[in-house]
């Protein structure tokens, strides 16, 4: 069982107190407790189970502008004092940083928790083996699969209480039900894998089995006999699960922590066009049932909705104390990141991308590191499908795909299929013009 | 006697029975007990931005019987959650029956000091150690806008009690040394980045202003980047440096042969064992018993003593690297690549220190040879489909070869190949094979664990690499 507020409540205030004893000025604290039970199959028959049960303590004290932090699992309270005696010894000797405090007083979370953000509901783990077993029975019903990476249903709990010696002490219950079928498809001596993954904070908004299994054997499938081809310039159109990596890097390249150190290719890029004047993104924090929705960052601001880009032009940046210190900006409640990142829809059809040109290249994944947000070149390996006159023909792997984040930007164009599936959600994007490494 | 459970509420005996009446009736497993203490320190933009020191005790309790695992782990340790952990795993085996294999080699293998690398060294001097490799770097060019250097310290203790009273031990230290330098001129900015590490105290690694040459090299490769111009696209030969660049063995054929996947058949190498897989004077070792190093281990996380696993020799494909369920199931012994990131993870077959071992070409001979391709000297992060054997990697330092010669440097080109083809592609094997500077971590499922690679220059024939100019 996840243990309650009280609980956490009593653990943060021994800290906190502790550390308050020794002598630091101010302290903050965050105690958090979890339970997550996955269980794994395997061609229809059970791989393993497993049951993981965490509790643990994050604490950072500061004197005046000097800081240290601790993290520990083992919670017995003389563990915890000679943990608070060296997170307190270190702190003492660590230079001042004229930019450390906690959070500003006015901007913590007071709000109603009402976005609905846990599901009760347990499944044992024998519903667990059926559901996952029951996508999997639905992939093989397909007589091109012939094997499986395995596939997984996991259901996580959390509690967490988050509190600083300025008064702030808040918490919630999250849940997240995840499940996901990865499997093998062979034919004229090709192997290919692929999987389908579906993850939610309830379990009635999760895919059913049999979707999950008939999509995950889909692609599988589709991905078989690839050809590779010819190095050239072309425009490419990225899937759902590929065009949403493009709003990750957007995001890493406005985080305050980059924008004050500099490294990264959109500083000085405020109000000013990053995307084309059709391009809108949105940070919100306040959907109800959303994986990214939260009310309060690891500082415990609120979170504010953000409007990123508005046609086309960078509104803001994500902002946490510590780096909008450094660039003269208030908190925006990004301490932990995104929220619910998305582009708005575009005004385009899925159809009307894929005929809008003779030949495109269709990304379904990619593999590798290749982003650099310091200065925008993005090279990554790739696979998919080419798309003639309108029709996917066939798929094409072992190729890459590069170009600089600057002009990607600026020749995105969105369909207007957006689905809110994850935390950071993109419908179909179409990208003119970057060039391909093949044969 | 086991040393971790003293000052806890689970007295050593009653742990011992727990376990072996639990795994009773199972083919396998354990009950994995870690105390891992670990310190960060980070300066960044000027500052001291962060010392964190984290300290995790915890137990993972696993039952094996044919090839169903069950894994309960906390880090509550008493006999009332041991208890519940056991209850746990005997549900989730009710329909299965084994017979526990008490067979483990022993070892007294010892390839490190039982060191503390967090607390031989004062706060005081590594956050001095910090400035001052802040302050060189610096000071090497006004050029230099950013540096970023971290020291990452961990000592992991831990203890595998097996059913029937046995328990084994190991006490491993590790340490690394970061530093990565932004530079700035006309207008564009570029990175460089190095590191050194291993299991030993951050002093042996100190030696000679040793920090220097970690600053150099990171503002060299910056520099070298700035000048760089974009990398050609297509398909061509290519020249890799010695060290480091071995990632690309780690990726192409190290998790191909990986225990786990060729049991379960959806590796593209399963049905290759004594078939050629590579060209003629390529051999390939997967090595845990090299001193000191970062990829090393004493017993694995099963308690297997480690060894140096051929996996490809003169071409021909020889092993796979086991854990013991992997092994169990495919009619073998474990190789002791049994690993796992901490009590929260699960066992899997791993790699430890992935090495090409050295042929008779030079490097020189290599370049001579190509009319025009590209000479790769270090990667960035590289990845792999098993399943169909492509994977890629990036280049952070790379030229062009331009008949025969060394040319610019280029910039960020991914490089992709198919796994099992590619080591038939290779036809130089260099005599300068150099292990890597000690900073890998392999990711695998969601577990990262410290992992060393080593090879020697080679010439690969073709080669797609990818780039923004036709």
């Amino acid at each position: 069982m996840i243990k309650d507020q009280e609980y956490l409540k009593k653990i943060a205030d021994i800290c906190l107190s502790k550390s308050k004893k020794l002598g630091s000025s101010d302290a903050n604290i965050l105690v958090q407790s979890s339970v997550s039970e996955n269980v794994n199959v395997r061609n229809k028959k059970l791989d393993g189970s497993e049951r993981s049960e965490n509790l643990g303590v994050v604490l950072t004290t500061y004197l005046g502008k000097k800081k240290s932090s601790i993290a520990s699992s083992n919670l017995k309270e003389k563990n915890l004092d000679e943990l608070v005696n060296r997170c307190i010894e270190t702190m003492k000797i660590t230079p001042e940083d004229e930019y450390n405090s906690l959070p500003d007083k006015d901007l913590h979370f007071k709000g109603l928790k009402d976005l609905d953000l846990y599901d009760e509901t347990h499944l044992s783990n024998e519903d667990k083996i059926n559901y996952i077993k029951e996508a999997e029975e639905e992939a093989f019903s397909n007589d091109k699969i012939i094997n499986t990476n395995g596939s997984g249903f996991g259901e996580n709990k959390s509690n967490f209480l988050l509190a600083n010696s300025n008064g702030f002490a808040d918490g919630y219950k999250t849940s997240q039900f995840t499940a996901y079928c990865e499997v093998v498809s062979k034919s004229n001596g090709s192997m290919e894998r692929d999987y389908e993954y579906t993850s939610k904070r309830f379990y009635s908004d999760i895919l059913k089995p049999k979707q999950l299994g008939s999509i995950a054997a889909e692609h599988a499938v589709k991905k078989l006999n690839p050809k590779k081809i010819k190095s050239e310039k072309i425009s490419l159109i990225f899937d759902k699960r590929i065009s949403k990596n493009f709003l990750s890097i957007f995001a890493s390249a406005i985080s305050s922590s980059a924008i004050a150190k500099g490294t990264t290719f959109l500083k000085d890029k405020l109000n000013q066009q990053v995307f084309n004047s059709e391009i809108n993104i949105l940070d919100h924090g306040n959907i109800r049932k959303a994986n990214g929705s939260r009310y309060f960052d690891s500082e415990g601001i609120a979170v504010v909705n953000l409007d990123l880009i508005k046609n086309g032009i960078l509104q803001d940046y994500l902002i946490d104390t510590y780096n909008g210190k450094k660039i003269n900006r208030k908190s925006n409640g990004r301490a932990s990141g995104t929220t619910n990142l998305y582009f708005q829809n575009g005004s385009k059809t899925f159809e009307d991308l894929v005929k809008s040109e003779n030949k495109i290249l269709y990304i379904k994944e990619t593999i590798g590191h290749g982003t650099n947000i310091i200065n925008g070149d993005y090279s990554v390996g790739a696979s998919g499908m080419m798309i003639e006159n309108g029709e996917f023909s066939y798929p094409v792997s072992e190729i890459t795909i590069a170009g600089n984040l600057n002009n990607i930007f600026k020749n995105i164009t969105l369909a207007d299929d957006l689905e809110f599936n994850y935390a950071t959600n993109s419908p179909t994007m179409m990208v003119e013009g970057m060039v391909v490494g093949g044969k | 006697m086991s040393s971790l459970l003293k000052n806890s509420e689970l007295i050593s005996e009653k742990a011992d029975s727990i376990v072996s009446e639990t795994l009773n009736n199972c083919d396998d497993g354990e009950l994995y007990i870690e105390d891992t203490k670990s310190e960060t320190i980070v300066l960044d933009d000027n500052k001291i931005k962060s010392s964190n020191y984290t300290s995790d005790l915890g137990y993972g309790f696993r039952a094996v019987t044919g090839d169903t695992v069950a894994y309960s782990h906390s880090n509550e340790i008493s006999e009332k959650s041991l208890k519940n952990s056991s209850e746990n795993l005997k549900s989730t085996l009710k329909n299965n029956s084994g017979t526990y294999n008490s067979e483990i080699k022993k070892t007294n293998q010892k390839l490190y000091k039982d060191v503390d690398p967090i607390e031989s060294k004062s706060m005081k001097s590594k956050i001095e150690l910090l400035n001052n490799m802040n302050e060189y770097a610096r000071s090497k060019d006004s050029s230099v806008k950013q540096v970023t250097a971290s020291l990452l310290a961990e000592k992991k203790n831990i203890e595998i009690f097996r059913s029937g009273g046995e328990l084994l031990s190991d006490n491993r230290p590790l340490v690394r040394i970061n530093m990565s330098v932004m530079v700035e001129k006309n207008g564009r900015k570029e990175t460089g980045v190095f590191g050194i590490g291993g299991r030993q105290d951050y002093d042996e690694y100190l030696k000679n202003d040793n920090w220097k040459k970690v600053c150099d090299e990171a503002f060299r490769i910056a520099s070298t980047n700035i000048e760089s111009k974009p990398s050609l696209a297509g398909e061509m030969k290519v020249v890799l440096g010695p060290g480091w660049p071995a990632i690309l063995i780690h990726e192409a054929v190290g998790h191909g042969l990986e225990g786990d996947f060729n049991r379960k058949k959806t590796s593209a190498f399963h049905d290759l064992v004594g078939k050629k897989v590579a060209s003629d004077g390529v051999t390939i070792i997967d090595d845990g018993t090299l001193d000191n190093r970062r990829g090393s281990l004493n017993i694995d996380d099963e308690g297997t003593p480690t060894e140096r696993t051929v996996l490809i020799e003169n071409g021909i494909l020889k092993n796979f690297m086991q854990d013991r369920l992997n092994a169990r199931l495919m009619n073998t012994k474990s190789t002791g690549n049994g690993r796992r990131e901490s009590y929260k993870h699960v066992v899997m077959p791993r790699m430890r220190n992935t090495i090409m071992l050295g042929g008779s070409n030079t490097q020189e001979e290599m370049i001579k040879s190509v009319d025009k391709g590209i000479f790769a000297v270090s990667f960035g992060g590289g990845q792999v489909d098993i399943t169909s054997g492509k994977f890629v990697f990036n280049c952070t330092e790379a030229y062009e070869i331009i008949n025969g010669k060394i040319g610019s440097p280029i910039k960020g080109a991914t490089l992709i190949g198919d796994g099992p083809s590619s080591l038939k592609e290779i036809l130089m094997v260099g005599n300068d094979m150099m292990l890597d500077p000690g900073i890998g971590t392999c990711g695998k499922a969601g577990q990262g664990v410290p992992v060393g690679v080593g090879q020697p220059s080679l010439l690969i024939n073709n080669m797609t690499v990818g780039g923004t100019q036709l």
